[in-house]
């Protein structure tokens, strides 16, 4: 299915990543829009609440983070394309949420521009420490989808892949900024409507009175209806059957949790995407996501030019974490090195999967500012001697400088 | 694993009789979880009355729940229902009425839910006129958790967590209503089936926001730990000791502990909702440039 024009703004923009989200959103056929003011996420929602009325959409401000995401909830199910976006805090108090998304399968998109934490951090300053919340912060199990663009343009872009996905898997899709990416104004390219893929809901075709809102298709993941279609379905966050009665028993946990994260798990194959360069015959490989992939960039640069092999392995997809290749690039390599604005949080899932047959190292930042590219040149340098092998995820001392 | 796919809940073997209200109701889930003497039951029963008065095209009407005893509510109605999670069901329901205005929207949910951890909520959809009704059932505890203070619990009263007696000053839930603009507030007991049917209806037919508090007994927390008797001697309670005064000013409305409850029809005036006044300011501010939400404005 080809976007439907009226959100779309074809032509060339000067956009920062807020402003690009709200306008990927849009193109992608949100139409609902409801969040709470959160620095530096804010523009999002300024954007939104400027072109809701101009595109048939519609911007509430609501009373808290809490509310945000359960009234995108509540449209989603009236079959609006829904989301929210905040930052730090407010993405704590959207967890529950998170997890009733999860629950309920509702398709939406949730933006977090990712700021300096814990607690109230630095709200104006940039971070990447949300990473494992995005993954594990609602409580039980679930799976999600988290993507991490690292300019205005791909924010655009990821925010329709976004859409994209939560349709597909019927699974709230994080998209996973960051306050520099946010931030950062740089040529966004909207291309025509006929020119963006866009993914319909999948909806239950049958009769209306054997509508079951959770028995799964062949992929695990079960059409959909709109509230006030007719088929009069239930939903609810307990654990429940196909038609979404409450059943209390582990028989029922199993059926339905088990689905939940093998819907995802299981077409990981199909969600995960990542970019390489130059990984055939490196000594190290760089890993990195979001506004830190561009910081690497120089420092790999720098690396290349003294003589050491370094290949760049970028994640696009963030969750479901590409295990595989991972898995397949650590019986090659002597390294992983892992820059990120936090103090050690993807990199436990590469070390995961690296298990012990590369030497895996961390560049830490705690926010506030991007890495110095020669930070991590130093770790890359150190880890091409590849001694730390087996030693877990390890940190060089920071170079000392004149 | 053979999980069975579509649980099969005991049944007490008695005479099959359809129930009245069978066309609403999910009668594969019925044996409901109320206690015996629960007001909820009564409650669902006047509005499921409402319902049928209104003659209205029901696939239209939604229902949201959030947790709590009066939070199963929409998981025994035959309704698009949702319920959600804790005190956040105004919330949700604000997504569902802007997502599809076309619809009914149904808040059905407890005093704990509503006004302790969903106050903010409450509040808020009440300045904003959105156009909800809320059935509030009020039984001065938190009966799901096992009866513990509420900010409802009428001073002096016994809950699980004030073992020495209730301090705090309870929510007037009527007086917020109107305080934070709702448009029609009502508030009967579990005995005044009629007027509380009527007043169901007054509220899903006014558009805004519109509010009935439902004074019900929970003699299994309220009234045994407060030695009020059984769920009867609760009603009777009410039956002796309700004031109907329409149109009392609601800072007359407090609940006080084993003292006479005030209940009628107290607020019914008219302000233009959320969407009305949205759709009004954009008309005027951007002309032929506002895309009306729906195509309709």
């Amino acid at each position: 299915m080809k976007a439907d024009p009226k959100g779309v703004l074809t032509g060339s923009h000067f956009l920062d990543g807020d402003h690009a989200c709200a306008e990927g959103a849009l193109a992608a056929g949100c139409r609902f829009f409801g969040g709470y003011p959160i620095t530096p996420s804010t523009e999002v929602a300024e954007r939104f609440s400027q072109r809701c009325p101009l595109v048939e959409a519609i911007f509430i401000q609501m009373e808290d983070e809490l509310g945000s995401l359960a009234a995108v909830i509540g449209a989603a199910w009236t079959g609006r394309k829904a989301m929210t976006v905040t930052s730090g805090p407010g993405f704590s108090l959207m967890m529950e949420h998170i997890g009733l998304a999860a629950m309920l399968e509702t398709p939406l998109v949730l933006a977090n521009v990712q700021r300096g934490g814990p607690s109230t951090g630095l709200p104006t300053l940039t971070g990447q420490a949300d990473m494992m919340q995005a993954r594990w912060g609602s409580h039980g199990d679930y799976e999600i989808i988290a993507v991490s663009p690292n300019s205005p343009q791909e924010t655009f872009d990821f925010t329709i892949k976004a859409f994209n996905l939560s349709e597909r898997y019927r699974v709230p899709v994080l998209v996973m900024l960051d306050e520099c990416v946010g931030h950062m104004t740089e040529k966004v390219v909207i291309p025509p409507a006929d020119e963006i893929e866009i993914e319909p809901r999948r909806y239950y075709k049958g009769p209306k009175d054997k509508y079951l809102p959770f028995k799964p298709d062949k992929d695990l993941v079960p059409p959909m209806v709109d509230a006030g279609s007719g088929t009069r379905f239930h939903v609810t966050g307990l654990t429940h059957d196909y038609r979404g009665y409450p059943v209390m028993s582990a028989d029922c946990q199993e059926e339905l949790v088990r689905r939940l994260v093998n819907k995802i798990r299981k077409n990981a194959d199909h969600i995960v995407e990542y970019e390489e360069e130059q990984t055939d015959g490196a000594d190290v490989v760089v890993i990195s996501y979001g506004i830190t992939s561009r910081v690497a960039l120089r420092a790999v640069d720098l690396a290349r030019q003294e003589g050491i092999k370094v290949g760049i392995l970028r994640l696009i997809v963030v969750w479901p974490f590409p295990e595989k290749r991972i898995r397949e690039l650590a019986g090659k390599v002597k390294a992983f090195v892992m820059p990120e604005i936090n103090y050690g949080q993807m990199v436990l899932e590469v070390d995961r999967c690296a298990c012990g047959r590369a030497e895996v190292a961390l560049v830490p930042h705690g926010g506030g500012w991007v890495h110095d590219p020669e930070d991590i040149l130093h770790t890359i340098r150190q880890a091409a001697k590849g001694k730390g092998v087996g030693k877990g995820v390890i940190e060089y001392p920071r170079k000392k400088r004149g | 694993m053979s999980a069975p796919k579509v649980a099969e809940r005991p049944r007490p073997k008695m005479k099959e009789e359809p129930h009245p209200m069978e066309s609403l109701l999910r009668m594969e889930r019925i044996p409901h979880i109320w206690c015996p003497t629960c007001g909820i039951g009564t409650t669902v029963t006047a509005f499921a009355t409402a319902l049928e008065k209104l003659d209205w095209d029901l696939d239209k009407v939604c229902i949201v729940s959030g947790i709590g005893c009066t939070g199963r509510v929409a998981g025994y109605m035959r309704l698009d229902s949702f319920h959600t999670t804790h005190g956040r069901p105004i919330a949700f329901a604000t997504g569902v009425k802007l997502g599809n205005p076309e619809l009914k929207v149904v808040v059905f949910s407890g005093d704990g839910d509503l006004i302790a951890i969903g106050g903010n909520h409450f509040i808020h959809a009440a300045r904003r006129n959105m156009d909800l009704t809320v059935i509030c059932v009020n039984n001065f505890i938190y009966a799901m958790t096992g009866g513990q203070v509420a900010p409802t619990t009428p001073p002096t009263g016994y809950a699980t967590t004030s073992p020495y007696g209730n301090f705090e000053k309870p929510f007037n839930i009527p007086h917020l209503a109107e305080s934070c603009g709702a448009v029609y507030v009502a508030r009967w007991t579990a005995l005044h089936v009629r007027r509380l049917t009527n007043s169901i209806m007054e509220a899903l037919q006014k558009p805004g926001f519109s509010v009935v508090e439902v004074i019900t007994p929970c003699a299994n927390y309220w009234g045994r730990i407060n030695r009020l008797g059984t769920g009867l001697d609760l009603m009777r309670f009410y039956h002796e000791n309700s004031i109907i005064k329409h149109g009392e000013d609601t800072r007359n409305l407090d609940i006080e502990f084993k003292k006479p409850i005030v209940v009628g029809k107290f607020i019914d005036r008219e302000r233009p909702t959320f969407l009305q006044a949205y759709n009004q300011r954009l008309s005027e501010i951007l002309g032929d440039k506002f895309k009306p939400y729906g195509g309709k404005a």
